[in-house]
C-alpha cells in the first residue's frame, strides 16, 4: 500500500529551460512530498526564482515535465491551468497586493475568480484568514498603508484564501526585520501542521531555512548542489556548500592603482606621484 | 444533498457527511440557516464529515452569528481532530461550543 505521506505532490523531472539563448536551468530533478516544507536555497542567478516561476506554470520548459497534484502542468492548456490554480496559493516576494483594493477585497479575489459563494461567507472566510495571519482588524486599509511584514501577511491570506494543497512563497523573509520574520516563519510551520499544506519556500535567509525547511534544495547556476535534510546540508563537506551557507559580505583585496584608475579613467602616469597626493605643494610638477 | 435533521432535547440536529467544500458549501449554509430561521437551536454533527474546508467553516460562523441574534444555542458535535486543528488556526474553537458526544449535550 502506498504511504500517503509519501506521495510527491510536486514532481519536477529533467527540467531544462532558456531565457534568450542561455540556459537557466540544466535539467532540474526534485520531488516535494505531501506535507512536506522545501526549502529552495541559492546566491543570485542560481536559478531559483526561475524555477519557482516554472512550478507555477508561468513560463514553458525547453523541456522536461512539472507535476503538480500529478499532472503535468507543462501540457495543460490555460483553463486546465486555470483550473489548477484552484489548489494553489501563491505569495509573491513584493505582495502583488491591488494598489486600488483594500486587504479585505485583495484577500477575496481568488474567492471571486474560482468559486461561487455568497458575499458573507466570503467576507467571514477572508476575516477568518486575517485572524490566521494575525491582522484583523486591518481589512479595510488600502496596501499603500501598510507595513512590509503587513503587506507580506496580507498576501499570504490571499495564498491561502482557498484552502490550497500546495503553497509557494517567494521570499517571506526579504526586507523584514528579525521579529516580524520569526513571526511569518511560525505560521508557516502552522498551515504546514494545521492543514496539511505542502510548502515550498524560496529563500536565501540561512537563519529561516534551518527553522522551517524538512528538506533543503541548494541550487547553483542552474544545477542541484545538493538536495537534503537541515542537518545533512548544515554538516556538507561541500565547499560550495560551505561558501553559499557561511558567505560573508565581498571584501576583494583590491589593487588600488588599478580601482583608482578604473574610477578616474586616468591612469597613474597622468596623475602625480601617490606620495604626493596629499601634498600639491611639494609637487615635483 | 439533503442532510438528515433529527431532535434532541431542545436541539434541532443536522447531521452534515462528506466533504464540505467551495461546491458542497452553500447548500450546507442553506439548510442551517433555514432550521435556525425556522428558530431552532441548533446541533451540527460533524462526525461523518472527511474534511471541511474555510467556506465550510464560515457557514458554521454565520449559523452561530445568526444563532446569538436569534438568542438561539448553536454547537458543534463530534469535532475530528483535523476539523478541530482548522478552527484552532482561527481561534474559533474558542468561539464554538463543541461537544464530543450527545450526553456532553444532555449534561450542559
Amino acid at each position: 500500500m502506498t504511504d500517503p505521506h509519501n506521495e510527491s505532490l510536486i514532481h519536477v523531472d529533467n527540467l531544462v529551460t532558456h531565457y534568450a539563448d542561455k540556459k537557466i536551468l540544466n535539467g532540474i530533478n526534485l520531488d516535494v512530498k505531501k506535507g512536506e516544507i522545501m526549502v529552495i536555497m541559492g546566491g543570485s542567478g542560481s536559478g531559483k526564482s526561475t524555477l519557482l516561476r516554472y512550478m507555477l506554470g508561468l513560463n514553458k520548459p525547453t523541456s522536461g515535465c512539472i507535476k503538480l497534484l500529478g499532472q503535468d502542468i507543462t501540457k495543460m492548456s490555460a483553463n486546465e491551468l486555470h483550473q489548477m490554480k484552484k489548489e494553489i496559493g501563491v505569495s509573491f516576494q513584493g505582495g502583488a497586493l491591488f494598489g486600488s483594493m483594500t486587504v479585505s477585497e485583495n484577500i477575496q479575489l481568488p474567492l471571486t475568480e474560482h468559486a461561487n459563494l455568497d458575499i458573507n461567507t466570503m467576507k467571514i472566510m477572508s476575516q477568518m484568514k486575517l485572524e490566521v495571519v494575525n491582522m484583523a482588524g486591518f481589512e479595510d486599509l488600502m496596501p499603500s498603508q501598510l507595513s512590509g511584514g503587513m503587506i507580506k501577511r496580507a498576501a499570504l491570506a490571499r495564498a491561502i484564501i482557498l484552502d490550497p494543497k500546495l503553497l509557494f512563497f517567494d521570499e517571506p523573509s526579504a526586507g523584514l526585520d528579525p521579529v516580524v520574520s520569526a513571526e511569518l516563519d511560525e505560521l508557516i510551520l502552522r498551515l504546514r501542521d494545521a492543514m496539511g499544506m505542502t510548502i515550498v519556500v524560496v529563500t536565501h535567509e540561512l537563519e529561516s531555512a534551518f527553522k522551517i525547511a524538512d528538506r533543503i534544495t541548494i541550487l547553483d547556476r542552474g544545477d542541484i548542489l545538493m538536495c537534503g535534510s537541515v542537518d545533512e546540508v548544515r554538516n556538507s563537506d561541500n565547499h560550495r556548500i560551505y561558501n553559499l551557507l557561511h558567505r560573508k559580505p565581498r571584501r576583494d583585496v583590491v589593487d588600488v592603482d588599478e580601482y583608482l584608475q578604473r574610477l578616474t579613467g586616468k591612469s597613474l602616469d597622468s596623475v602625480p606621484e601617490k606620495s604626493n597626493i596629499h601634498n600639491p605643494d611639494n609637487s615635483r610638477y | 444533498m439533503k442532510y438528515p435533521v433529527s431532535k434532541h432535547l431542545n436541539y434541532s440536529i443536522i447531521t452534515l457527511s462528506g466533504e464540505i467544500d467551495l461546491n458542497e458549501s452553500p447548500n450546507v449554509r442553506k439548510q442551517i440557516l433555514n432550521i435556525i430561521n425556522n428558530n431552532n437551536s441548533l446541533l451540527i454533527d460533524l462526525s461523518n464529515v472527511e474534511y471541511i474546508d474555510s467556506s465550510g467553516v464560515a457557514s458554521l460562523v454565520e449559523g452561530l452569528q445568526t444563532s446569538r441574534t436569534k438568542k438561539l444555542n448553536f454547537a458543534l458535535l463530534g469535532v475530528s481532530e483535523s476539523a478541530l486543528q482548522v478552527l484552532q488556526l482561527a481561534r474559533l474553537d474558542t468561539v464554538f461550543t463543541i461537544y464530543n458526544s450527545l450526553e456532553e449535550v444532555e449534561q450542559a
